[in-house]
């Protein structure tokens, strides 16, 4: 029996590991079991032979760390594109070698002020307006950036979004739209720096495109208040659109802005406050599609359809059944080879939509570990400290949580425990730990001195890596400020620094912010081989190489974990050593 | 574009696909009907495919009881004995297709290929056939060719860890994406018999050892009067022989055709899942383009081979006429 673990992005690829799943059926590579589903939801802190993920990133990062076998398909099916890689420790390059694009991020400045794509309108609607209306009251929001500067109306845009007693959802509804759309943008407009390069946008006030008595004109309201189901609850229902490929003339996005607000309240009160949004809930897609489209025509942006507006705004990542079908039976075919343990005949896949060199099915040799990267080779770490005078704390802070990125870090001399962190510990062994930490190295219990290999685990990320230690008396007090120096270690890329800032300078609230991205970042060039090289897989893998980049995944997902295992209780092994 | 709007419900469900290949191609796949035979692992997971897809109708054509051997690589018969008593194959797999997807009218006709008369024929869009003879496959194409309208004929065939797709598209007008403007395009096909008598020495160079390989087998089973895949390594010795002959009235050199991979050809008769994945995924997506008239279709021949993962197109027509 084979021991294999799945990881799996849920709903993107479901289909992809149905499949997959019966391919492996029949290959008799699994044994359809009940167990299967009793093993759904088990976390990621087992001990296994071999395991898979297929595009969960986050489990990809921290099994590549812990050199066990994985299999990724990226997914770029807006053109029917794929690439099945596989990482195997020692063998290729890990996953994370190759740099990933970061996410595409807006300056909040384009979001609040300046929007020039439908894209823009989107964040804003989606982020600032429905979190700030339906969302939690207390979370920060620069729906009103722009009014900051303008002190005396700092006050008119406090309390602007709370609806007043006695006040009627058509006058609330008609006060918020006055005020995001109207308002807002006349005080933009204040400000002729902005717009002396800019498209000027014109303020929308609710009276300019709808009738006073709005009431009279759309009295379908009884209809959809039939139901008190969730799901049913819709605006287009209520005013009679149904196709959501149409695009909305200004007046039907006004009127569905004004019908979706005032449903939110009448059908789902108890959910505002705690609403964030989602691409399943029809009434928040139509609010977002209205509002966004309101404030596109007030910047002269083209209009989209709610079916455009939700793929935008759901990051909904296209799927057909012939992609996933071809990628599951590639995914088998590697999986077949880790199992047999056939490392030589390893093969990346690039699954074409055009016709390249004769081919539909590129293969590529995987590239090899990167030396300089502690994760996908063996390269021993060093670390030269001054042994007599560091205490571990140093080595703890400033190297294994600083540098290595470890959490939950266990440090080990041999069989001797330094130090752990854990839920479990007793009293005992906590104190032993804390007083370990302010030692000196030479004098730990097991003394750490030049020449000592230190072996560092992180439970949470299931990584290893050696430390071997050299004593080095004096460091430069300006160029080495740790006092140590750690070598065979690189930077990892700083994907993360550039999320945190934006534009301004400013710091960015909303998470939700760097998730969006932008479709037509997605298009890949495909390489271009010269005329009359011959089909020369490690010339095309160099030309490729460059190109290689992944797609961040919807985070709307929620990551599935599934594995198949009889041995299971192999899970517990590793915890009853640390005991 | 002609026709009625897609349903909300039809919206819904393949929401996903429609932001591949848009509103219009989901159209004409709903009003679109496919008819295939051999239901074997390959022809399965298109069938699969074009189910999920969103296709007008299927029609299934297999005749033959359900059998441990049609167990191994086909997953939509149940493992399970008391579910298809007395059933055909076509008839137990089109019960498990329903489940793919409600919205497609799936159903079985029972008989054979060759007894049916053109106007059959007529009422599909396209045709996929597999584990068919060689004469079987020149018959089935002409009446494809004979029909009134335009039927897409295809043949499918996989041999252990290898596989190969055949695409007889006849005349076939595609819209292609080229920077901002649609170029429309238009393609000229062989008939399957057609792109058997091209002579191989007036074939590019390099066309891949798979397709004389597998023309070698075609023609043995043939010659001997078997049904598709009714050979094992007993054969090998009459199969050297044919490829040498073949080799010699084509002038091809006998290297061009290797041993080792005829013998591998004969000696996997079975099929292997993840092979019936790729090649019934790329099958399914080459009848997608062609219902739906976006991207361009492959010409006209499609080798897949485990042991080199390449998916290759070759273009076996006339060099001079394309077709």
């Amino acid at each position: 029996m084979f021991y294999l673990q799945i990881y799996l992005d849920a709903q993107a690829h479901y289909n992809c590991f149905t499949f997959f799943y019966s391919v492996m059926l029949h290959c008799g590579m699994i044994e359809k079991t009940d167990k299967l589903i009793s093993l759904l939801n088990i976390g990621p802190n087992s001990d296994y032979f071999e395991r898979i993920a297929i595009n969960d990133i986050e489990c990809l990062c921290q099994l590549c760390a812990r050199g066990t076998i994985i299999l990724v398909n990226h997914c770029e099916l807006e053109e029917v594109f794929v690439l099945v890689t596989v990482h195997v420790k020692g063998r290729t390059e890990c996953y994370e070698c190759q740099p990933k694009p970061a996410p595409k991020t807006y300056p909040v400045c384009t979001i609040t002020s300046t929007p020039s794509k439908f894209v823009h309108c989107i964040v804003w609607a989606k982020d600032l307006l429905f979190a700030k209306l339906f969302g939690d009251k207390n979370q920060e929001n620069d729906l009103n950036v722009h009014s900051r500067d303008a002190a005396s109306s700092s006050e008119h845009a406090a309390d602007v979004f709370e609806r007043r007693k006695d006040e009627d959802f058509d006058q609330y509804g008609r006060r918020i739209y006055d005020h995001v759309f109207g308002y807002n943008i006349d005080v933009a407009l204040s400000n002729k720096e902005t717009w002396k390069n800019r498209h000027t946008p014109k303020p929308i006030y609710s009276k300019d495109v709808l009738p006073d008595k709005l009431n009279q004109l759309n009295g379908n309201l009884d209809k959809s208040g039939v139901t008190d189901d969730f799901s049913s609850v819709s605006a287009m229902v209520s005013l009679g659109l149904k196709n959501p490929q149409d695009k909305w003339s200004l007046m039907e996005s006004s009127r569905i802005f004004l019908e979706a607000l005032k449903l939110f309240f009448l059908k789902r009160e108890k959910e505002i406050g705690n609403l964030s949004f989602d691409k399943d809930d029809q009434l928040a897609v139509e609010f977002v599609t209205a509002a966004a489209n309101i404030r596109a025509a007030s910047f002269g942006i083209p209009l989209h359809s709610l079916f455009e507006a939700k793929g935008i705004a759901g990051n909904i990542v296209h799927a057909v059944a012939t992609t996933n079908a071809v990628v599951a039976g590639l995914i088998v075919i590697e999986a077949i080879k880790v199992l047999q343990k056939d490392t030589n005949n390893y093969r990346m896949t690039y699954c074409l939509e055009h016709i390249t060199q004769k081919m539909l099915l590129m293969p590529v040799e995987p590239y090899e570990p990167n030396k300089s990267c502690y994760v996908c080779s063996e390269t021993p770490l060093s670390l030269e400290i001054n042994t007599n005078r560091s205490k571990l704390r140093d080595v703890v802070e400033k190297v294994v949580k600083a540098k290595l990125g470890m959490n939950f870090p266990l440090i080990m001399h041999g069989a001797n425990l330094l130090y752990e962190v854990g839920d479990d510990l007793d009293e005992v062994m906590v104190a032993n730990y804390a007083a370990n930490l302010e030692k000196v190295l030479s004098e730990l219990p097991s003394p750490i001195t030049s020449g000592t290999m230190l072996t560092v685990e992180d439970l949470q990320q299931e990584l290893t890596c050696n430390i071997n230690i050299k004593h080095r008396e004096e460091f430069d007090e300006e160029k080495e400020p740790d006092g140590m120096v750690l070598t065979g270690w690189e930077q990892a890329p700083p994907v993360e620094e550039e999320e945190k800032s934006n534009g301004n300078g400013e710091t960015k609230k909303d998470s939700e912010f760097e998730e969006i991205s932008e479709p037509s970042a997605k298009k890949r060039k495909l390489p271009e081989v010269p005329e009359g090289t011959d089909l020369d897989v490690p010339n095309v893998a160099n030309e490729t190489k460059k190109q290689k980049e992944v797609q961040k995944l919807d985070d709307d997902d929620d990551d599935d974990f599934v594995m198949f295992d009889d041995h299971w209780d192999s899970a517990k092994n590793k915890k009853k050593r640390l005991q | 574009m002609d026709g009625e709007e897609l349903t909300e419900q039809e919206t819904a469900l393949y929401d996903r696909q429609i932001r591949v290949w848009g509103a219009d191609a989901q159209r004409r796949l709903s009003k679109s009907h496919v008819l295939v035979s051999g239901m074997k692992g390959t022809v399965v997971e298109f069938c699969k495919n074009i189910v999920l897809a969103g296709v007008g109708s299927l029609t299934l054509v297999d005749d033959r009881m359900v059998t441990e051997e049609a167990l191994s690589a086909n997953f939509l018969i149940p493992p399970n004995d008391n579910a298809y008593g007395g059933k055909t194959i076509a008839e137990v797999c089109c019960d498990s297709l329903k489940e793919f997807n409600p919205m497609v009218r799936v159903s079985v006709e029972k008989g054979d290929l060759s007894s049916f008369g053109l106007e059959f024929y007529d009422k599909f869009d396209a045709v996929v056939i597999s584990c068919c003879s060689f004469t079987m496959k020149k018959l089935i194409n002409e009446k494809c060719r004979k029909s009134s309208k335009r039927v897409a004929f295809y043949n499918v065939d996989c041999r252990g860890s290898c596989g190969e797709i055949f695409v007889d598209l006849q005349n076939h007008k595609y819209s292609k994406q080229k920077l901002e403007d649609t170029v429309e395009c238009q393609l000229e096909y062989p008939s399957f018999e057609e792109a058997m008598s091209v002579p191989w020495r007036v074939l590019p160079n390099k066309v891949t050892k798979l397709y004389f390989a597998m023309r070698v087998i075609e023609r043995f089973e043939d010659a001997e009067g078997r049904n598709a895949g009714e050979i094992s390594i007993e054969d090998l010795a009459g199969v050297l022989n044919l490829k040498k002959e073949l080799c010699e009235a084509n002038s091809l050199s006998v290297s061009l055709i290797p041993d080792t991979l005829l013998e591998r050809l004969i000696t996997s008769t079975g099929e292997f899942p993840p092979v019936c994945a790729i090649i019934g995924g790329i099958l399914g997506q080459e009848v997608i383009k062609n219902i739906s008239g976006k991207g361009v279709p492959l010409k006209n021949f499609f080798f897949f081979d485990v042991m080199d993962g390449k998916g290759i197109v070759e273009d076996i027509s006339n060099p001079n006429t394309g077709s």
